[in-house]
Formats: C-alpha cells, sequence, structure tokens
C-alpha cells in the first residue's frame, strides 16, 4: 500500500456508514444524557446535538455534530451539516455551560457547514465567527474530540478550546478532499491525491500542533469501538481532573497562546525604524 | 403577374449575395492600453482619467470596480499617515504543496506586496487608527498563516497602543494550500478581537468585493460595525457550491451588499465615495477621552 492509499483508507474510514456517530458516542460515555433542544431564536438543528451529563460524578455539557444512521435518520439530521441555528444553539448551551462552570465537551463530526440558501440568509458565516470568538474566552474548561470527519469552518466552530483530541483513523481539514482536488486540478475524482497532499489525518495534526493527542483505536472504531471508547474515557478523565485545577484566567491564556502559535511563517529580523515604534 | 414576383426573388436572393460576400471593412482604431476601462457590468468604456477621479466607480452604473490595498489605503487615510508593520513576516510551504511558491511569486508581482494582507497604523481626518486591508490581487486576498498572524498581531497592536481598528476585507476565503494551519487562523483571528471588547475599542470590519469563506465566517463578520461596500459579494458557500447542494437556481441579488443588508447581516451599505466620511463619523462617536 502506498502512502497515498493509506490515507485514503483513512479518509473512508472517518467517513464509512459504519463509523459509530457522535450518538452512539454519546450513548457509550455519557449514559445519562438529557438532550436539550433549540436556540431560542428560529428553531432546533438537530445536526448538532446537545446537551447535559455527568462524567465520574461531574456535570458536563456535551455538543456534538451528528451525521445520522440510517437514510431517515441522516435526512433529520441533515448529514450532519449544520445551519446557523445549529451553531447558535451550541453557543446557548455553551454559555449556560459558562455560567454554571460545567466543564464542555465537543465532539466533532461533519463534512461541513451546510451551504444551502437558507443558511447563508440567517448569517452561516456570523455564526461561525461568533462561535469561534466567544469560544476563545469562555470561562470553563473545553475539551475536543474530532471522531469522525473535521470539514472546515463548519467543524471549528465547535472545534476551539483547550485539549483537542482526534481518533486515530479521523480527519481534519480545511475541506473535503473532492473539493480541494477540484480547485487544485479542476478535477474532484482525483480526491485520494488531494488528500495525500492535504495532511489531514490525525498524525499530520499533532505534527502541526493543531490537536493535542490522538485517541487509538485498537481494531478501529468502525469495527470494534470499545477499545477506543475506554481510551477515551482514560483521556477525557484525565484532562478534565487537569483543566478544573487550572485557574480560569491561567486557562484562557493558555488558550488563546495555543491558537495563536498555529501558523507557520518566516519572520526576518525588524528594521530599526520600526523598533523605534 | 407570378413571372414578376420570381424575377423579384431572384433579384433580392442575389442582392443578398452579394452583399454576404462584401468584406467588412475594420481600420484599427489606435488607442493605447491603459487609457480606457470596460465597466464589467453595464459594459461602458470609461476613460481611466475618469474611473481614477471617481474613486474607480463607474460614472454609468455606479458599478465600484476591485482596487487594490495601495489604492484603498489612498482613499481611506489622510495623505503620507500610512506606517507599516509586519511586513517582516512572510510565507513558507508549510504542506510542501505543489506549486505554492510559484503562486507566491505571481502574487507579489500582481499585487506588488509581499502577501496578502497590508497592516499599519494612519490617521482618518486626524484621527489616529490601527488599519488592514486585504488585496485581492494576492491570491485572492486568502488567508494563509502569514495573513492570519499579521490581523492578530495588528489586533493586538490596536490594543495595546489603544487605536480604534478598522479592516477592509477582500478575500475568497481560507488559503488552500497551507491546508489546517489557514483554517486555524479563522479561530486566531476571531479570538483575538476578544483583546478589543476587553479594552472597550472599536473595531469597524468593512466588507468589500468578494467577502466569501473562512474570511466571511471570522473576523471579517465580527465588527461593532459591519460596513458592506456597494457593489460585493459577500457570503459563506459559493453560489456554485450551493446551486449543486440544493438543486435549484438562486434567487437574482443572492449574496449582494443589498442582500446581506435585507437578511440583516450588516449595518450599513456605504458607496466608496462616502466611505472615508463615514469611517471618520464613526471614529469620532467612538474617540476616547484622552487621558494623560
Amino acid at each position: 500500500m502506498t502512502d497515498m492509499d493509506k490515507v485514503w483508507q483513512r479518509v473512508k474510514l472517518a467517513r464509512s456508514a459504519d463509523r459509530p456517530t457522535s450518538k452512539s458516542l454519546i450513548k457509550a460515555i455519557f449514559p445519562d444524557f438529557i438532550e436539550l433542544h433549540g436556540d431560542r431564536l428560529y428553531g432546533d438543528d438537530e445536526a448538532i446535538v446537545g446537551g447535559l451529563a455527568t462524567f465520574n460524578d461531574i456535570p458536563v455539557t456535551v455538543i456534538a455534530e451528528e451525521k445520522g444512521t440510517h437514510t431517515q435518520n441522516r435526512l433529520k439530521h441533515n448529514f450532519g451539516m449544520p445551519h446557523p441555528e445549529g451553531y447558535r444553539k451550541a453557543l446557548r448551551l455553551m454559555k449556560q455551560a459558562e455560567k454554571f462552570k460545567r466543564p464542555i465537551i465537543t465532539i466533532i463530526d461533519t463534512p461541513g457547514a451546510y451551504p444551502g440558501l437558507g443558511a447563508e440568509e440567517r448569517g452561516q458565516a456570523g455564526a461561525i465567527a461568533l462561535n469561534l470568538k466567544e469560544l476563545m474566552v469562555l470561562k470553563t474548561p473545553i475539551i475536543v474530540i474530532v471522531l469522525g470527519e473535521g470539514g472546515s469552518g463548519g467543524a471549528l466552530a465547535i472545534g476551539v478550546g483547550d485539549h483537542i483530541m482526534m481518533f486515530e483513523n479521523a480527519i481534519y481539514s480545511i475541506l473535503s478532499p473532492e473539493g480541494f482536488a477540484s480547485i487544485l486540478f479542476k478535477d474532484s475524482t482525483r480526491a485520494n491525491e488531494a488528500a495525500h497532499l492535504m495532511k489531514l489525518t490525525a498524525e499530520d495534526l499533532k505534527s502541526f500542533g493543531i490537536i493535542d493527542e490522538i485517541i487509538l483505536e485498537g481494531k478501529g472504531l468502525n469495527t470494534d469501538p470499545e477499545v477506543g471508547y475506554t481510551n477515551l474515557k482514560k483521556q477525557i478523565s484525565k484532562q478534565l481532573t487537569k483543566l478544573m485545577k487550572t485557574p480560569v484566567e491561567k486557562l484562557l491564556v493558555n488558550r488563546y497562546d495555543k491558537f495563536k502559535k498555529m501558523g507557520e511563517y518566516e519572520e526576518s529580523v525588524i528594521k530599526n525604524e520600526e523598533l523605534a515604534d | 403577374m407570378n413571372h414578376l414576383l420570381d424575377e423579384r426573388k431572384r433579384r433580392l436572393s442575389q442582392f443578398h449575395e452579394i452583399i454576404k460576400k462584401r468584406p467588412i471593412e475594420t481600420r484599427p482604431v489606435d488607442i493605447p492600453d491603459g487609457v480606457f476601462s470596460q465597466c464589467e457590468q453595464c459594459n461602458s468604456a470609461i476613460y481611466n482619467k475618469d474611473l481614477e477621479h471617481n474613486y474607480e466607480v463607474c460614472p454609468y452604473c455606479s458599478y465600484h470596480f476591485k482596487i487594490n490595498a495601495v489604492k484603498r489605503l489612498k482613499y481611506t487615510l489622510d495623505e503620507d499617515t500610512f506606517k507599516p508593520l509586519f511586513e517582516n513576516i512572510t510565507s513558507k510551504n508549510p504542506l510542501g504543496m505543489p506549486e505554492y511558491e510559484e503562486k507566491l511569486d505571481k502574487g507579489m508581482r500582481m499585487a506588488k506586496m509581499n502577501e496578502a494582507f497590508l497592516a499599519g497604523t494612519g490617521k482618518i481626518d486626524g484621527q489616529n487608527l490601527a488599519i488592514g486591508v486585504l488585496d485581492s490581487y494576492f491570491m485572492m486576498g486568502s488567508m494563509g498563516s502569514v495573513v492570519g498572524e499579521r490581523i492578530t498581531r495588528l489586533i493586538e497592536h490596536a490594543a495595546k497602543h489603544n487605536l480604534p481598528l478598522v479592516i477592509f476585507s477582500a478575500s475568497g476565503g481560507a488559503r488552500m494550500q497551507e491546508g489546517i494551519l489557514s483554517l486555524m487562523q479563522m479561530a486566531k483571528t476571531s479570538g483575538a478581537l476578544n483583546l478589543l471588547d476587553e479594552k472597550g475599542l472599536v473595531y469597524i470590519s468593512v466588507m468589500t468585493n468578494p467577502t466569501t469563506g473562512g474570511v466571511a465566517a471570522s473576523f471579517a463578520s465580527l465588527g461593532d460595525i459591519n460596513i458592506a461596500e456597494k457593489s460585493s459579494l459577500i457570503g459563506f458557500a459559493g453560489a456554485r457550491v450551493i446551486k449543486q447542494t440544493i438543486g435549484q437556481d438562486l434567487p437574482a441579488g443572492f449574496q449582494t451588499d443589498a442582500f446581506q443588508l435585507q437578511k440583516g447581516q450588516v449595518d450599513l451599505v456605504v458607496l466608496r465615495s462616502q466611505l472615508k466620511k463615514t469611517l471618520s463619523t464613526l471614529l469620532k462617536l467612538h474617540a476616547k477621552k484622552v487621558t494623560s
């Protein structure tokens, strides 16, 4: 198997119908989960599932993107592609978590934010942007889990946090490999080549410092989720303890610095006249 | 009688043949390059000097031509007040993406800038401000690591020096060639804006043609005041992608400045000729009392 084939294999695993979706992960890790609906402005977007649960007896807010499991169910959840009201629901529940000092756990699994007429009319861009800004200063710990597909701004809108974990066979990228191929090669059928170039695997993201940790899946979440879930529980437990002990001011400084460091560029020596400022 | 009619028909067709075969005479008109421009909207030919005097706006249909960052500063700031910042931050090719270096070189030649975002300080009617301009001539004004870092530092600079901030966006979105690193610039820039909130400093976002994708879905939508310049395309997803997804045609005027105003996403739509005046007034309304 070439490297390109290996990456494409990951993409297929991440999107596969037999991969557990957020709801089944929630059921396994947060068995007492109570779902809370709606953004109190427009409606309830079922591409995002949010609610309350306990983890090791600690109350937490859980917010997840849900793709759905069979045709009818996928339609109900709009294939995990949120509208603005979904992001606004997420933000409403996050603000609620902040009020009650509950840690937040988000689960990312989306091809991307929904590109549609209604989404544009109701301000998709603004809804995503506001979440990015607000999450940066939310005064409570945020743990992010990338479960399957991390598609672009639609994923990032619930992906700003203190500790970011990614399952071994998940992917996280700026755009779908198909979309990338159609821009780069003007040919969306060369998605496998694009996926390889895009560096979208958990290992790639770890090397760039975008994620903090890879959750190993054993045989793979798609066939036997138990190993992955056990590993995830262990890490959530460890991180929750650590983050809840961190004073909020320090937490926010760390969160800002973490994202400030993301990106790679050259920086030449500053000229004297600029230093005079 | 029939005979006469046939004769007439024959002559007519002969006449048409002759007309068809006659070569069309064209004489080249000697107009040097760069004297006239054609309006993208109404196709009128416009004398370039007239265009320049009119803020690069078509005098016939008021279509706003795209302008580069340098011209934007010229129209916006008091003369000779711009002081650039962070020009020493430049791009690498972190993903080893094929042909990225060539695209950067081309961008530098087209925009005559070393990256797509020009940052600095300046004055509008004597009022100090931090200002940033995206240039769509540089790789469609796309945001990669450098653009994200320069924007973030500009925001930090404004917060540190108690300056109001104005950013002009003109961008297709996040820069594909830097993959996930570009995506993260959305979080970084948006998050940094909280620094201005803490200090009670105003941030005015001016969305120009086009402001889409990851730029629209981050700092560009987050102004205390969001201004759309006239004739701008503003939105998250591209019209082509939406059409493919929903399988139907989009309404006329979709994602225009007027659409965004009607849908409540921008505070006001402003003509380019009125922008400096509008910004000046808004800055005055947010002026901080000087504490010595």
